[in-house]
């Protein structure tokens, strides 16, 4: 993350241990891998019967678990499946960092400014309810069919979830701790560094996990529509060649690198929030 | 005792404050008070009666809509760390521990690192918590936060100490205690107290003068100077005696509000 408030936080604060497991949490990890268990079972289960039996579907329209594993090792070996993640984390990572930036600082200003907020407010409120792939097409007209719309596309997208939650963050935080502040000495700086900020911070942290979240939600759109090469141009090009198993490994591949970093976000939240985790310990 | 010739010197003085807000509420009209420095003073009064706003105009919250409020001759404007203030719902940053929580006022006032680390953990130790350095708020009972928030108003050195019901919130036993260590500390310590309360014992307990308050609109009903020497014995007579005077003016007050 690009945010420099973040960084000063993490320095502020001394380290302190970290909670350890316990067994009733060892019970729900065991259920959770149930859960995802059942659901290739399912998956393989019905696979084989449409094969064998139900014949709802030419076989090869309906692969099994295993043959997406075994078109992953194929396309892993060719080196065509690291290339394709490569392209759409550069792309994701690019646009989002522009849109933590952009969000982040954006919502901090508004924030601040009575006047700029009734300045910008309307404008966004005008634009949010368009669905940012509508403008994508346009996006390829201005940028070119490179990376730079896919990047801006990605970024326009996030943007909206990281500005309303930085700005709501900013604008709710309790007078009462102001007061606080102001008679313990603070001037406007101290008071935005040290009370404004960490009081916004959890709305801000959610805030960049939603834009990230939304920014692979978009970026295998804009794959589709403008580019040769990342996971979303691997299932379109695999629906020209009747692939399913491709596009199901590209599928697969984005949900797990959504999910991996949404948990590597979540671990950073609870670090960074640790005061608000200890009152359930 | 040498006190006697610093008690005299007039530390707070509000000059005929009213204030009336936007929706044409009258909270307060023509207050009149002279605080001296050093002093303990409790505002008591039933709710509603302006007890907070006065307390926030001293603070620096609230600008009177007439008079003025003077703090060492100079009208106040704005909030400042020569007042420190106790909140009743504690106020605490929940994002500092106990300790960064006391060390907000050194750090803004740029003190060095080791050095504030040292004002905070000194006023953590005054107010009975060494050893909770580390736990946030959400790990405190609501006697430690008050500990806390204590000690953090202390640790800037304030030459005025502005409480709002401080220990409104905290149950009968604790309440006690804090009472007692807070006379501790003025004591060792003596700073200008403005204390707000409720509760009559309370104030008996503590202050010097009792400014007892009317309501609507708010303004001063009587003074009542206490005489009695520290530690006060509650089942004292004379602790009894003045009691029983406070309790019927207030009394007077909450039937004026005619709901009960
Ligand atoms: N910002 C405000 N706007 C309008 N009215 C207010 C405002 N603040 C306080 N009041 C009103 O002014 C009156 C005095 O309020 P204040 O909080 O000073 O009372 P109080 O004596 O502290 O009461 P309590 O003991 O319940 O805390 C009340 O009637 C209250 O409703
Ligand atoms: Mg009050």
């Amino acid at each position: 993350m690009s945010d420099p408030a973040v960084a000063v936080l993490l320095a502020d604060e001394p380290a302190r241990p970290m909670p350890r497991l316990d067994t009733k949490k060892l019970g729900v990890v065991a259920l959770r891998t149930v859960s995802i268990l059942l659901f290739f079972a399912i998956w393989a289960g019905f696979s084989f019967a449409n094969a064998r039996y139900l014949k709802f579907f030419n076989p090869i329209l309906m692969p099994s678990p295993l043959d997406v594993l075994r078109t992953g090792i194929e396309l892993t070996k060719s080196g065509e499946l690291q290339s394709d993640i490569l392209a759409s984390l550069s792309r994701v990572l690019q646009g989002f960092v522009i849109a933590a930036f952009l969000g982040v600082s954006l919502g901090m200003a508004v924030g601040r400014s009575p006047f700029l907020e009734s300045l910008l407010d309307p404008m966004l409120e005008l634009l949010r309810p368009i669905p940012p792939l509508a403008f994508l097409p346009m996006m390829v007209l201005w940028f070119g069919i490179g990376e730079a719309s896919k990047i801006a596309f990605i970024a326009y997208a996030a943007f909206f979830p990281i500005f309303t939650t930085t700005l709501e963050g900013i604008k709710y935080v309790d007078p009462l701790l102001l007061r606080a502040a102001a008679s313990l000495g603070a001037n406007r700086r101290d008071m935005f560094r040290y009370v404004v900020l960490p009081a916004a911070m959890p709305g801000i942290i959610t805030g960049l996990r939603l834009g990230f979240g939304l920014s692979f939600f978009v970026i295998v759109a804009a794959e589709f529509i403008a580019a040769d090469s990342g996971l979303g141009y691997l299932i379109n090009d695999a629906r020209t060649f009747f692939l399913v198993s491709q596009m199901l490994l590209g599928a697969a591949v984005i949900g797990l690198i959504g999910f991996t970093f949404n948990r590597l976000l979540r671990i950073l939240e609870a670090r960074l929030l640790r005061w608000r985790k200890t009152a359930w310990n | 005792m040498d006190q006697m010739a610093t008690i005299t010197r007039t530390k707070i003085r509000i000059e005929g404050v009213s204030k009336t807000f936007d929706n044409g509420l009258t909270a307060l009209a023509r207050v009149n008070l002279e605080l001296a420095e050093n002093s303990f003073t409790c505002l008591l009064g039933p709710s509603g009666c302006g007890k907070s706003t006065l307390l926030g105009m001293i603070a620096g919250f609230v600008q009177p809509t007439t008079g003025r409020v003077l703090v060492d001759g100079t009208e106040v404007t704005s909030a400042g760390a020569d007042r420190g203030v106790v909140f009743q719902e504690y106020a605490l940053f929940p994002w500092r521990t106990a300790l960064e929580n006391v060390e907000f006022g050194p750090l803004v006032r740029r003190l060095p690192r080791a050095e504030r680390r040292r004002v905070a953990m000194e006023h953590l130790e005054m107010v009975g918590l060494k050893g909770h350095e580390t736990k946030f708020p959400t790990e405190l009972s609501g006697g430690m936060k008050q500990r806390v928030a204590i000690a953090r108003a202390l640790a800037n050195n304030p030459s005025v100490l502005l409480m709002d019901e401080p220990f409104g919130a905290l149950d009968a036993q604790t309440r006690e205690i804090l009472q007692e260590e807070m006379l501790r500390i003025w004591q060792q310590d003596r700073k200008t107290v403005v204390f707000v309360t409720h509760s009559i014992s309370e104030s008996l307990f503590l202050a010097d003068r009792v400014v007892v308050m009317a309501t609507k609109p708010g303004c001063i009903k009587a003074i009542i100077d206490v005489d009695l020497p520290h530690p006060r014995d509650r089942t004292d007579p004379e602790f009894i005696r003045l009691e029983r005077q406070v309790k019927q003016m207030v009394r007077e007050e909450v039937d004026k509000l005619g709901v009960i």
